[in-house]
Order: C-alpha cells, then sequence, then structure tokens
C-alpha cells in the first residue's frame, strides 16, 4: 500500500502537520487491554454499585423491557447502521422509524410525530422553541413554565433557550393539591404568553386540570404544550383531546417505553404536533413516498427545515435522533399492544396507590397533596428525609428522592415515591417493615448499616 | 414490505408481555381517563419478532456492508463494549441512585474524563453533551459565558468556514450568534488574508474543524489562533475528524479554547440508524467554570457528582441526567482496549486507507478534489467532468455503488466542492475490501461511459428503487391511519 502511494512509512503520510505540533506519547492513558481483562474490570464495577430495589422515579422508571426488544434492536442491522440518508439501503430503519411515529400519534392523538430527539428535557427546551416560533398570534417570547415540571428539565430549558432572549415565567402550584395553582394562573389572564407548558401527570405525581390549563392557554393566545409519560397517556387522557382544541405541541421523555434506566441515558425525547406547526417541528421526520416502478417505500423529509441543508436558518443545530431507543420502542409498544400498555399502567397505579396506602398507616407518615396522582407520590416522613433515604439504602432499598434539594417550600421530610409494576408485594412490604424500623429508632442509636461514602 | 399495523387484528395479543392481573384503577376521576384505546397494532410476539428482523434486513449497515461514509468515521463497532456497557449492574442503576450504589459506574465516568483530557491535550472534560451537535452548542455557549464574564457584549459574531458542517452555524445560532462565513483557499486551508479582514472587537470565536471536512490538514492553524487570541476571541474545535489525528496531534496543543468530541465517531460507539451519539467536551483552563453539569469529581478515594451548586458559573444542564451514559460506558470500553498504543494505530491506519484509496482512484481516472494534498483519513473526489460529459451526477455514482453491495460515500458535501464524493475507508477495514470497493468504483465508470442509463436507474437489487423525495415533501404521509388501508 505504502509503494502505491509513494512514500516509504506511514509516518511520512502525516508530513503537513507541523512538527512543533505533534505530541508525544499519551502517558496518562493506560496500556490496552484484552477484552477478557476491560470484562473482568466492568464486571467488578457493575457488581460494586448492586442491584438495588428501586421505589425512585422522578423522571425515569423501572419498567420490564420484554426479552425480544433488546435482542431485536442489538442485531448489528440495526446497532451498527448509520442516519438513512441512502434511503434504498436502509429501508428498515426508515420504515420502523414510520411505524415508531404512528405508534407514537395513536397514543398521543397528535397529528404528527418527529423521530425523536435527545431526550425528555431537551425534547421540553425544542418544543419551547418552536412555540416561540410557531405562535402567529403572538410575538411574544415568555413561556409560562409550571413548578410542577421536573426540575431538571426546567434547568435544560433554561441553559438552551436563555441565548436566545426567552423568558421562563414560572406557575407556582397549590400548596394543597400539589397542581398548577389555579389562582396563581387567574393572575397572568390578558398577559401575552407565547406558550404554557401542560405536565401530565407533573413532577410530584399529581394529576393535573389540563383541560382547564389548555383552554386557558388559547384564550390567551398561546400555545398549548403537553408534557407527559407515555404509559400514563395509555390510561390518561391524551394531549390531542385535551380541552376544546387539544395541544398544539406534545412532548416528554421516551425512556418507559423500552430503555433501562441505565443511569439516566440514553433515553429518547418525542415531539408530536398539529400538522399546521410541521414546518417549525426540529428533528428528523420520515415520510412515505412512492419509488420508480411506483412502489411504497419511507425518506427522510422536510429536510428543508435542517442543519445540513438551512445551516444558520434552521429549525435546530440537532442532527441524530437517538434511533436505537426509537427502534427499541417501536418494539417495545408492538410487543405489548393498546391492552399490554394499558395493563402496564394500571399495575403502576395500582402498585403506588397500595404503596401509599400501606405507608400512611405508619405514625406521622402521610401523603403530601390530597390530589389524585398517577404513578408517584409525595410522601410526607415525620423527621428529615436524608437520614431515613440513607438507612434504607444501606439496606439496597432506595425509598425515594429526597425533594428537599428542589423544592424547600416543602421541608426536609418529603420524599417522592413510585412503585412501577416490577416493584412486587414483598419488596413493598419490605419498604414499609424497614421505614416503620428506621422511623422507630430516630432519635435514638443511628443505623449500623451505613454506607461510608453517601 | 407490509406495516406492522397490516398485520394486526382486533383482538390479538402478547400476553405474557404484560403483567396478567388487571389492576384495580376506578379511583381515577372520570375527567382524566382516556376515552378510547390507543390505535397500537395488536400482535402476537413472533410476528413481532418476524416483522422487525425481516426489516433490519432491509438495511446496510457495519456489519453487513463496506460503509465509507465521509465525516462519519462508519468504523467498526466492537461488540464487547455492548456486552459490558449492559451487565444488569449498569443497566439498572437509576440516575438518581446515591452516590454510595454508584462509586463503580462513576470510576468508569471519571476515567474516560481523564483519558479523554490527555488525548485531546485540554484542561478539562464534561461528558454530558448527547451528540456531536449538543456539544457544539455547550461549546458555543461556553465561549459566549466566557465573553460576558468579563462584561464583553460587543462580541456577536461567530465565524466559520464555508467548508463547515451545518451544525456549526446552527449552534452558533442557538446561542444567540450571527454568523459570518469565511472562505476557503484554492489549496483547501482557510484563506487567512480574509480571516485577518473579518476579525475585530465584534469578533466572539471561530469554528474549525482541523482536518477540514475537505480531507486537509489545515497548515497555518497555528497562526489563525494567535490571530484569534489577539483580535480577543476563541477557538472552537469541531471533533468529527478526530480519528484522522489521534494520538498524534492534540487540539489543545494546536490552540484551540474547546473542543467537542463525537464518540460515535472515533470512539466507535455504535450509530444505531442515527443515534444515540455522545458529544463531550473539552477545555482550556479559561473555559473550565463554565464546562456543563453534571461531571464526575474526586474526594479522595470517593466519586461524587458536580452539579450546579458546585459549578455556579456553569452554562447548566443540557439532559435530565448525566447524558447518554450508556454511550459513555461503550466509549470508555473501547478506550481501555485501545490504550495509549493503539490510539495512534486508528490515525496511522485510517490514514493509510484513505491515501491508498485516493492514489488508487486518481488512476482509475477519478479526479481529486486536491491532487496536490495529503489525504487525512479522508479525502474528496469531483464528478465534475462526468457530470459534464456524460450528464451522470454525483447521486448516480452513489445509488450505483448500493447495487455492487458497498454503502456509498459522503455526496454533495462539502457544499463548495461540486459533485462530490467524500470517502473515509475508516481504519478498520483490510484491503481486499478495499480492492475489492476500487474494483467497483472501475466497473461503474466504464458503466457511466458505456450505459449512463444504467446508473440513472440505479439502484436496480435494493428493496425499492429510486425514492421520490420531492412527492414525499410535496403529499406528507408522516404517520399511517386506519383509513389509509381502505
Amino acid at each position: 500500500m505504502l509503494e502505491t502511494i509513494g512514500v516509504d512509512s506511514i509516518e511520512r503520510l502525516f508530513d503537513e502537520i507541523p512538527d512543533g505540533l505533534r505530541c508525544g506519547e499519551l502517558n496518562a492513558i493506560p496500556e490496552g487491554m484484552s477484552e477478557m481483562d476491560v470484562g473482568r474490570l466492568m464486571d467488578a464495577r457493575a457488581r460494586q454499585d448492586g442491584v438495588a430495589v428501586c421505589f425512585i422515579g422522578a423522571g425515569a422508571y423501572d419498567h420490564h423491557i420484554p426479552a425480544a426488544v433488546w435482542q431485536l434492536a442489538t442485531r448489528g442491522e440495526f446497532y451498527t447502521a448509520y442516519t438513512p440518508y441512502q434511503a434504498e439501503a436502509s429501508q428498515g430503519t426508515l420504515q420502523l422509524l414510520y411505524e415508531y411515529q404512528s405508534m407514537m400519534t395513536a397514543l398521543t392523538a397528535m397529528d404528527v410525530s418527529n423521530a425523536s430527539l435527545y431526550d425528555g428535557a431537551s425534547a421540553l427546551a425544542e418544543a419551547v422553541l418552536m412555540a416561540v416560533r410557531a405562535n402567529r398570534k403572538s410575538k411574544s417570547r415568555r413561556v409560562l413554565m409550571p413548578r410542577t415540571v421536573h426540575p431538571h428539565y426546567r434547568r435544560v430549558v433554561r441553559s438552551i433557550v436563555r441565548n436566545q432572549g426567552i423568558e421562563l415565567v414560572e406557575l407556582p402550584f397549590d400548596p394543597e393539591g400539589g397542581h398548577a395553582s389555579p389562582e396563581a394562573l387567574a393572575v397572568h389572564a390578558g398577559e401575552d404568553f407565547a406558550a404554557v407548558v401542560v405536565p401530565q401527570a407533573n413532577f410530584f405525581g399529581v394529576l393535573e386540570e389540563v383541560d382547564l390549563l389548555t383552554d386557558w392557554a388559547h384564550a390567551n393566545k398561546a400555545l398549548s404544550i403537553a408534557l407527559i409519560n407515555p404509559v400514563a397517556v395509555a390510561l390518561l387522557a391524551p394531549p390531542g383531546e385535551w380541552g376544546e382544541q387539544g395541544a398544539d405541541i406534545c412532548c416528554g421523555e421516551g425512556q418507559p417505553l423500552g430503555a433501562p434506566l441505565s443511569s439516566g441515558g440514553p433515553y429518547f425525547g418525542f415531539l408530536c404536533c398539529r400538522k399546521a406547526l410541521v414546518r417549525q417541528m426540529p428533528g428528523r421526520i420520515i415520510g412515505a413516498t412512492l419509488d420508480l416502478d411506483g412502489k411504497p417505500g419511507y425518506t427522510l423529509t422536510l429536510q428543508a427545515r435542517e442543519q445540513h441543508i438551512r445551516r444558520s436558518k434552521a429549525t435546530s443545530n440537532i442532527c441524530t435522533n437517538q434511533g436505537l431507543m426509537v427502534t427499541a420502542a417501536t418494539i417495545h409498544m408492538a410487543l405489548l399492544g393498546p391492552d399490554g400498555l394499558e395493563r402496564v399502567a394500571a399495575a403502576c397505579y395500582d402498585n403506588t396507590a397500595w404503596l401509599v396506602e400501606s405507608l400512611s398507616r405508619l405514625p406521622g407518615v402521610e401523603p403530601r397533596f390530597d390530589r389524585p396522582v398517577f404513578h408517584e407520590r409525595v410522601i410526607q416522613l415525620p423527621v428529615v428525609a436524608k437520614g431515613v433515604l440513607r438507612a434504607l439504602a444501606a439496606h439496597n432499598l432506595l425509598a425515594g428522592l429526597d425533594l428537599s434539594r428542589d423544592y424547600p417550600e416543602l421541608g426536609d421530610g418529603c420524599i417522592l415515591t413510585c412503585a412501577t409494576e416490577r416493584r412486587t408485594r414483598n419488596e413493598m412490604e419490605s419498604l414499609v417493615t424497614k421505614l416503620e424500623r428506621v422511623l422507630s429508632l430516630q432519635g435514638g442509636a443511628p443505623c449500623q448499616l451505613q454506607p461510608k461514602d453517601w | 414490505m407490509s406495516l406492522i399495523y397490516q398485520h394486526s387484528r382486533p383482538g390479538r395479543r402478547a400476553p405474557a408481555q404484560a403483567p396478567l392481573l388487571k389492576g384495580e384503577t376506578g379511583a381515577i376521576p372520570e375527567r382524566f381517563k382516556r376515552r378510547k384505546r390507543a390505535a397500537l397494532p395488536e400482535l402476537s410476539e413472533m410476528q413481532v419478532v418476524r416483522h422487525y428482523t425481516r426489516l433490519s434486513q432491509k438495511n446496510f449497515s457495519i456489519d453487513t456492508h463496506f460503509y465509507p461514509l465521509g465525516s462519519c468515521t462508519m468504523k467498526y463497532n466492537p461488540r464487547g463494549g455492548n456486552q459490558l456497557a449492559m451487565l444488569p449492574g449498569f443497566l439498572a442503576r437509576h440516575p438518581e441512585a446515591p452516590e454510595s450504589h454508584s462509586q463503580g459506574f462513576m470510576a468508569c465516568m471519571y476515567e474516560l474524563q481523564e483519558i479523554l483530557k490527555e488525548v485531546t491535550g485540554m484542561q478539562a472534560v464534561s461528558l454530558s453533551p448527547a451528540a456531536g451537535a449538543q456539544g457544539e452548542f455547550a461549546g458555543v455557549a461556553m465561549i459566549r459565558a466566557y465573553h460576558e464574564s468579563r462584561g464583553d457584549a460587543a462580541r456577536r459574531e461567530i465565524l466559520v468556514p464555508d467548508a463547515a458542517h451545518g451544525t456549526n452555524p446552527a449552534s452558533a445560532v442557538m446561542c444567540g450568534y450571527e454568523v459570518r462565513e469565511i472562505p476557503t483557499g484554492a489549496n483547501g486551508d482557510v484563506d487567512v488574508a480574509a480571516l485577518r479582514e473579518v476579525l475585530g472587537p465584534q469578533t466572539a470565536g471561530i469554528m474549525l474543524t482541523n482536518p477540514s471536512t475537505l480531507g486537509v490538514f489545515d497548515r497555518r492553524i497555528s497562526e489563525i489562533a494567535s490571530l484569534m487570541h489577539e483580535a480577543g476571541g476563541l477557538l472552537y474545535y469541531d471533533g468529527a475528524n478526530l480519528n484522522a489525528i489521534l494520538g498524534k496531534v492534540r487540539p489543545g496543543d494546536m490552540g484551540f479554547d474547546v473542543i467537542h468530541m463525537n464518540l460515535h465517531k472515533t470512539f466507535s460507539t455504535p450509530h444505531g440508524g442515527g443515534g444515540p451519539g455522545a458529544g463531550p467536551v473539552g477545555v482550556s483552563q479559561r473555559l473550565q467554570p463554565y464546562l456543563p453539569v453534571p461531571m464526575v469529581g474526586r474526594d479522595g478515594d470517593d466519586y461524587c457528582w458536580l452539579t450546579e451548586s458546585d459549578c455556579p458559573e456553569s452554562i447548566g444542564r443540557l439532559s435530565a441526567f448525566a447524558g447518554n451514559a450508556g454511550v459513555l460506558l461503550r466509549a470508555y470500553v473501547y478506550a481501555r482496549m485501545l490504550g495509549r498504543e493503539g490510539m495512534p494505530r486508528v490515525a496511522d491506519f485510517s490514514t493509510l486507507n484513505a491515501n491508498y484509496l485516493l492514489k488508487r482512484l486518481q488512476s482509475l481516472g477519478y479526479e481529486a478534489a486536491y491532487p496536490e494534498r495529503r489525504a487525512t483519513h479522508e479525502f474528496i473526489i469531483t464528478l465534475r467532468r462526468q457530470a459534464k460529459q456524460l450528464g451522470v451526477n454525483t447521486m448516480d455514482f452513489a445509488k450505483r455503488l448500493l447495487d455492487y453491495g458497498f454503502h456509498a460515500p459522503t455526496t454533495y458535501f462539502p457544499l463548495l466542492i461540486a459533485e462530490c464524493l467524500l470517502i473515509e475507508p475508516t481504519e478498520t477495514e483490510d484491503k481486499e475490501t478495499l480492492d475489492a470497493f476500487l474494483e467497483v468504483m472501475g466497473k461503474i465508470l466504464e458503466e457511466a461511459n458505456r450505459e449512463p442509463e444504467l446508473l440513472k436507474g440505479a439502484p436496480h437489487t435494493l428493496p425499492v428503487k429510486r425514492l421520490d423525495d420531492v412527492r414525499a415533501a410535496r403529499e406528507l404521509d408522516l404517520a399511517w391511519s386506519p383509513a389509509k388501508d381502505g
């Protein structure tokens, strides 16, 4: 090969790089390892973290994933394909994405879906940017964001939109109900907003009055952005049917549809909208078309919105979707079907209701808000939550998320707890028993089983 | 091929896939409830498995085909990375699990940060951006945060070469900047004279890829860095082509202040049909306070999360949790298998393969866009002569390649070279595969001369013939509905 090129060494091929710039040995990088040795290292590290019984939800949910989902998704033909730019050589991925779009529009009762974004939080940020671009009735760059939206999502939206002069106006929650406060909403009547974000269920698990919020948005010339859990919507009214006209844009975290918890990613964000807004939608979109012989096929479409064509005028800088995660989600939805997905949602609801009722029998433990929830609930403990969670973690029980960091107004005794369909009666009983013991020990001797590095 | 919906029958189920007991939901008030079931397909497990197995067989992929897609670095994805990232302990870890239950995972992330620092010559790394474009956004947002922290509000402009990826200008605009394009000189390097003219107190920075998207190393990079720094602007490195220089030259040593890496390219994590990727960012000392959170820090023997409260000047959070953790684990496994001695080997063999292909394509009669330049890990040929004389364009060549079982190179990018193919073989292909590709390229050139219709009608052997993109955009059909099947 060197002879063909006409050089005497590989090193000569780098002769256009100025000598002074060349680096030496990369001493801080360890020497190479065999697959067996890396395997041993990774195995030890994975085992070190253990597999705890997880009652944390808060945006990532521990659902059963059918065996076929990842066996199919990791087939080399899906796993190692690129973005389907050469449509004729990518009909597998393209048809699958078209099926995904079809399933998402069915689930949300919206007209169109894109082929996915990075995660739920970045999907919300893109939905906000899209709404500001798309709202023809209002030139406002203000967006009403309930405090009941996931705190990390609100942070991500702020990071992504703040350099474009968009203002996020916080809508407080009702201290009794844990839902977006109708009184606070009334204060803003008549003000100019580009959009209102409507979460269902909200971060506390509480069901919002989505019809009222959607109609309020439209009455105030704002677009309505639904932020939903895709499993919950098997049981709850889909955004396309909220209020008089339905939501305009719908987004959320796709993880509950077949993605493992996996430390927070990769997941995928979904984004759906009314047909009239499709040209303002960011991200890949797949369309059905015909080939030269009139045979149906699938291709990337509306690419004139995208960065590789429009460059600085694109709807977004995004140039990928989360293809593999959507592959898994599509197979996941096909395996569950409408009945299966509804069963998963109902089992989560039922489990959480049972757990909350059992926990509430312990002295001083009670649900914090009084309104209906889906599969998560804020639990008020009679003592500081941090120490209780730590003691339970020492028993490999992750009892919930301490809310004191993100919601100081709730005090330091509130946790957000979730029991998906995967939690067994035994596991839930064990949580109740251990919590009872930990609470009875509070004020007495501290638990002996403390992890050293909390 | 029929859609999954066309196999669906009312009432059909895969009962073992969902909870057997129906949960009690009577307490949910009616006004919140769904009234009509979602129109998802109703199928047996076997139908689903067969349908998606068959669909997968309609794809080209690295595991099945040579994929010389320029600027995309379609190298082999070691299977070990997949298996080890999917160990139960990693899959089951909740993103909000306490640090006490996360030390193994965090050790991997911390060490990956350290490896990426060393190989790029940067001072600090954040792994959180979910893809290259998000890394670009983070990088430009940090440049903005830096200027703002110094009260320098006049810097409104980001410079981008005309050969840049489309994401560069789009990312700059998302950060609230105006974009000014700078031209490329005839030899493929940035036109330094033109750069000098546009530098000024309004310049926030420049986004560069080096080697550039033209497949050549910009020899005047140090001079460009000095000019930019003298003008008070910063340099952004688009890591799309890091594969070409891994272990040879480091962006930090070239004078760059911020860089994003595409781990799905250089660190061989799978492309998954369009994602997920991972786009970590590295910075020089002056940008360190602005890195996106969360990151993994070290406290004695323990690893700890660095979040908003630890990094008050951070540009913030870009995804709900810590980015595409599973992708990062795969990249970590790859980096550990390569090791320090393997990294320059990546650059060696990807460059060798590219230069070999270029030389032999030239002897077949293909025209190089920059014949006097050394190819890096990729190069451009232009088919402008064939387009003019034979009436066959680059897309026709690309589609004909598919017929012969090779994925097409990148077409019509960069935009400034007419009728171009950007070809990147990567280091993982053997000589026999490159020779087979060359043989086909020779054959297609012959066909173009003898029987151009063969190219214009291509592909002939794939599941579908050439698709009507115009129809797809004009008669939008983005989702199946029962009405469509009559």
